[in-house]
């Protein structure tokens, strides 16, 4: 980790729609590994929310327990931030949400806080919709404990004593897209062309967005013979670009017909994806798992958006809560008045 | 042996098959007493399960106002075969045992002392309907219609309930009143009515009853009352026995008052977590974004949501959690109660953590204390845990109505709004104490678009909320969370303390459901000439004035529903006086609410008064 940051910014910084600067995004100082992916990671969310004008402090920050959920610390420090317990920011994040539905929602959690001790709470928040984003900074080991196989290490992957992992991984995105997640994509730390506009997609994504971040772990799983380092993730990457234009944006990267799918967004932005072959229907769910089932027997992993669901109803639609916040609300709003009681007594009588 | 004698004074229980329609015709006849104004309280005890185990309903009629369970049953209504050899048992000498004489009485179960009453209900079933779930139902009814002859119940009283039960289903209103009548004349052909022990209304009741035009109502609604009151807009909870009508009644309550008439849209979210654990994160989650939000739950909950209410306690957020308490540990006893979660509610986590407790013993105060509550977790940035039990939370109590001040304004505490912020000229920090009284100031995500945002943790912070393993500035904020402790005393809802008509250096103490018998056994003693002050105890922390109270006494028996004491084993911990020799435990645990006459009766024998076996477990017998 570094333990100094520069202070000296650009006189001429560019600013954003809002009159904000990159720098307006930034947070604290990470305290992570040197190369760490997830400080890439945090990079991608700082120029995504720049890049998208976003009020920083429209936003609320969420994690769990892990090296990633200390990440938001790292981010937007013009943001709340709610560092929850090991597992469970989707519950705490469901919470806020239902009582402010006007932020903006980005959780952060690891591959041990999410396919593991958070599995439960992972699966549900996908089930019911919830409008966020939810990033998995997937490294397939437990870094802070010193280096444990997480759920998603790969079978046969080698841990960094030497020893072959004989379980089963569980596929974050397959298990999204099965239980109702409406924003399914895969990216790579080491990818920013891919991450950037992928997050920013998400974030714009009304529902559910879940991105999967093979983020390697510099430490404990980089070596030789594990699934999740840079070297082999580079080797068996199956990459789809992405674009996204934002709303009023001339569209100009041209891509080769055929392949190439542009999605309307919920707010009006588009996005352009290049997918590995024309019969792939990101909009299907089960052309969307065939799809990433296929790769992986070629031991290929497809990263990019691999599922997206466009309208659909988030976990306020499903509800009928009111437009206006609940927190928001008074009492005079809330509070039946004493009248109402006599009634309630009348009829206990 | 002569058949028992009293006027508005007795205990009747009846013994039901689960899942047969005994529910609503038993909940007639209580509802019925009650609307005659007698004093009436009725106590579901029941298994867990749906159909076809045995359940029973005990109806305690005292015209001196004691709602608590008085001990002993003088008619017992039998309509399960299952249990009739223990429910043959349980009738005191003199009392009666209503019974369907369908089939001839098992000679085994034949007691000379008591006085059997024959109505053959199933053959007046068969005979009369055709439908096999009719026959069922109306077997119910029958019974309540010869009750009504039997005890001398206001006929007309009765009509008017099922006029109200089937409201809206008119064709049940007829044969249901058919079947009252078919009761009650077989009742008045072949008995002679009323009984030894009946109804009269128009009798004097006590003072504290007379006062107030009374309501019948359960805990766990008045709760729910309470919450819709209080503003609550988000609900989270995991179903789990005793405490599931809490959100139902809550969400009841909502779609009649909380509905945008508009849009149609709805000013509250209510959400059946994945489990307690997700139950208690997303209530955490909406109050820290400034909803009042709150769950309900029973002891296995608590256990699951204790990470959480150190997180909760920890990072200073407002929570509310209603424990509606049962027999644990563990699975326990799920449908009968206790008050057994005292020290794992109170230090709820892992580390240091303490927990505001409330203890409300009464519907009117499930209500108050929960609009409360809410104002308490805010002011303190804390959960605050209301300690109801299954007693209370499920079965009908009569009660003074529920009363609202509509002058009262919500404290939603130390909240610094964008426009406080905006005027800010010192740096915001989250975990100051500004005002010295362990209390810092926060914000709501969004408030302002530079100032007021902080990092919410569960790890050690500075006041300015910047992580930290500094263990002077870890020790200093563990120490304004005590001192905020401290200030919860001045905020908590007091005892409630009660002279003894001598001066005396005895007294009892107690809590919740437990307040009902134990008044009654007080009144019992006094007239033999035993005197004790009392101490309702309504909150944790304890206050300064229970402390005094333990000071100023020299024998202080403390009566709860649990094996190991637990409340003593917190006023020992908790309070500054040396009390250990002081404090004597009575406690009772098999599940049933404790009665008077136990109470009264360990009192005696500690008194050495007569010689009856204390309830106290051998090594806390009295310590002097």
């Amino acid at each position: 980790m570094t333990y100094a940051k520069p202070a000296f910014r650009h006189p001429d910084a560019r600013t954003n729609e809002v009159g904000c600067t990159r720098r307006d995004y930034e947070g604290g100082l990470s305290t992570l590994c040197a190369g760490c992916g997830h400080d890439s990671i945090s990079a991608a969310i700082i120029d995504a929310c720049f890049e998208l004008s976003i009020e920083p402090h429209r936003v609320a920050k969420l994690s769990g327990i892990g090296c990633s959920s200390k990440t938001p610390a790292y981010f937007l420090s013009g943001s709340h931030s709610f560092n929850s317990v090991h597992g469970r920011m989707p519950s705490v994040a469901t919470g806020a949400n239902l009582a402010n539905r006007d932020l903006i929602y980005i959780g952060v959690s690891g591959d041990g806080d999410t396919a593991s001790i958070g599995m439960g709470q992972f699966a549900h928040v996908m089930r019911r919709n919830l409008n966020m984003t939810y990033i998995v900074e997937n490294n397939g080991c437990y870094g802070l404990t010193k280096g444990q196989d997480s759920a998603t290490m790969d079978t046969e992957s080698v841990s960094k004593k030497g020893d072959i992992n004989p379980y089963m991984p569980i596929d974050l995105v397959r298990l999204g897209i099965e239980v109702g997640a409406t924003f399914v994509g895969r990216s790579f730390s080491g990818d920013k062309a891919q991450l950037v506009p992928l997050i920013k997609a998400a974030v714009s994504h009304r529902g559910f967005a879940l991105l999967d971040v093979i983020s390697p772990c510099v430490t404990f799983n980089n070596h030789q013979g594990s699934t999740k380092s840079y070297a082999s993730f580079r080797e068996h990457n199956e990459a789809m670009p992405v674009d996204f234009i934002p709303r009023r944006e001339a569209i100009t990267t041209s891509y080769d017909a055929g392949v190439v799918h542009e999605v309307c967004m919920h707010d009006g932005s588009v996005l352009r994806l290049q997918k590995v072959n024309e019969e792939y229907d990101i909009e299907d769910a089960q052309s969307a798992l065939d799809a990433i089932a296929y790769h992986a027997k070629e031991e290929r992993i497809l990263t990019g958006l691999l599922y997206i669901k466009r309208d659909s109803d988030e976990l306020h639609d499903v509800l009928q809560t009111a437009t206006k916040p609940l927190n928001t609300m008074n009492q005079r709003e809330l509070c039946p008045g004493s009248r109402f009681l006599d009634s309630i007594n009348a009829g206990l009588r | 042996m002569q058949p028992k004698e009293a006027i508005n004074d007795f205990v009747i229980k009846f013994a039901n098959v689960n899942g047969t329609g005994s529910a609503s015709a038993n909940g007639m006849f209580a509802k019925a007493i009650f609307r005659m104004g007698i004093p009436v309280s009725p106590r579901n005890i029941f298994p867990s399960n749906i159909q076809g185990l045995p359940t029973w309903y005990e109806v305690r009629i005292s015209q001196d106002g004691y709602l608590g369970r008085r001990g002993g049953i003088d008619m017992m209504v039998s309509v399960n075969p299952q249990s009739f050899a223990k429910d043959v048992g349980e009738v005191e000498p003199g009392g009666y045992m209503l019974y369907d004489s369908t089939k001839p009485l098992d000679l085994r179960h034949v007691r000379r002392d008591i006085h059997y009453l024959g109505i053959p209900l199933t053959e007046m079933c068969l005979r009369e309907y055709t439908d096999s779930r009719q026959r069922q139902l109306f077997k119910n009814v029958i019974y309540v219609g010869a009750l009504s002859a039997l005890l001398n119940i206001d006929f007309a009283i009765l009509k008017d309930l099922v006029s109200e039960q089937f409201k809206g289903k008119e064709k049940l209103i007829t044969p249901n009143i058919h079947a009252l009548e078919m009761g009650h004349q077989y009742a008045s052909t072949h008995f002679e009515c009323p009984l030894g022990i009946h109804l009269k209304a128009g009798e004097k009741t006590p003072k504290h009853i007379q006062e107030f035009d009374q309501i019948l109502m359960d805990g766990n609604t008045a709760t729910a009352l309470g919450a819709v009151y209080a503003g609550a807009t988000v609900a989270a909870w995991y179903p789990i026995t005793p405490s599931t009508s809490v959100v139902d009644a809550f969400e009841k309550y909502c779609r009649r008052l909380r509905i945008d008439p508009g849009t149609g849209k709805k000013n509250y979210a209510i959400v059946q977590a994945e489990d307690e654990l997700s139950a208690m994160g997303m209530v955490i989650g909406a109050n820290w974004n400034g909803a009042r939000a709150f769950t309900a739950t029973s002891g296995p909950g608590v256990s699951l949501m204790s990470e959480f209410l150190g997180l909760a306690y920890f990072a200073e957020v407002p929570t509310v959690l209603v424990d509606v308490q049962r027999a644990g540990p563990s699975t326990g006893m799920p449908t009968r109660t206790q008050q057994s979660d005292i020290l794992a509610a109170a230090y709820a986590s892992h580390g240091d953590t303490k927990h505001v407790l409330f203890f409300p013993a009464t519907p009117a105060e499930c209500f108050s204390m929960t609009v409360e509550a809410f104002d308490l977790a805010e002011r303190l940035q804390t959960p605050i845990i209301i300690m109801s039990d299954l007693d209370l939370g499920m079965n009908e109590w009569m009660s003074p109505p529920l009363e609202f001040d509509d002058s009262y304004r919500y404290d939603r505490g130390k909240v610094l709004s964008g426009e406080d912020l905006e005027a800010m000229t010192e740096r915001f920090g989250r975990y100051l104490d500004v005002d010295g009284d362990g209390i810092p100031y926060r914000t709501y995500p969004g408030a302002h678009p530079t100032k007021g945002a902080y990092f919410t943790r569960g790890s050690s912070r500075d006041e300015y909320a910047a992580y930290t393993e500094d263990g002077d500035v870890y020790v200093r904020n563990m120490d304004r969370l005590l001192k905020k402790f401290e200030t919860a005393k001045s905020l908590v809802p007091e005892a409630k303390i009660k002279p003894a008509a001598e001066p005396t250096k005895d007294a009892l103490l107690f809590f919740g459901t437990t307040a009902s018998p134990a008044y009654e056994a007080l009144e019992t003693l006094e007239k033999e000439g035993i005197h004790l002050d009392t101490l309702r105890l309504r909150s944790f922390p304890f206050t300064q004035e229970v402390e005094d109270f333990i000071e100023e006494h020299d024998r202080i028996f403390v009566i709860e529903q649990n094996r190991d004491g637990q409340m003593r084993r917190l006023l020992l911990n908790e309070t500054n006086v040396e009390a250990n020799a002081k404090l004597i435990s009575v406690v009772e645990y098999d599940g049933l609410p404790v009665t008077a006459r136990k109470i009264a009766s360990v009192i005696r024998g500690a008194m050495g008064i007569n010689n009856v076996t204390p309830l106290v477990p051998k090594e806390k017998e009295l310590a002097s």
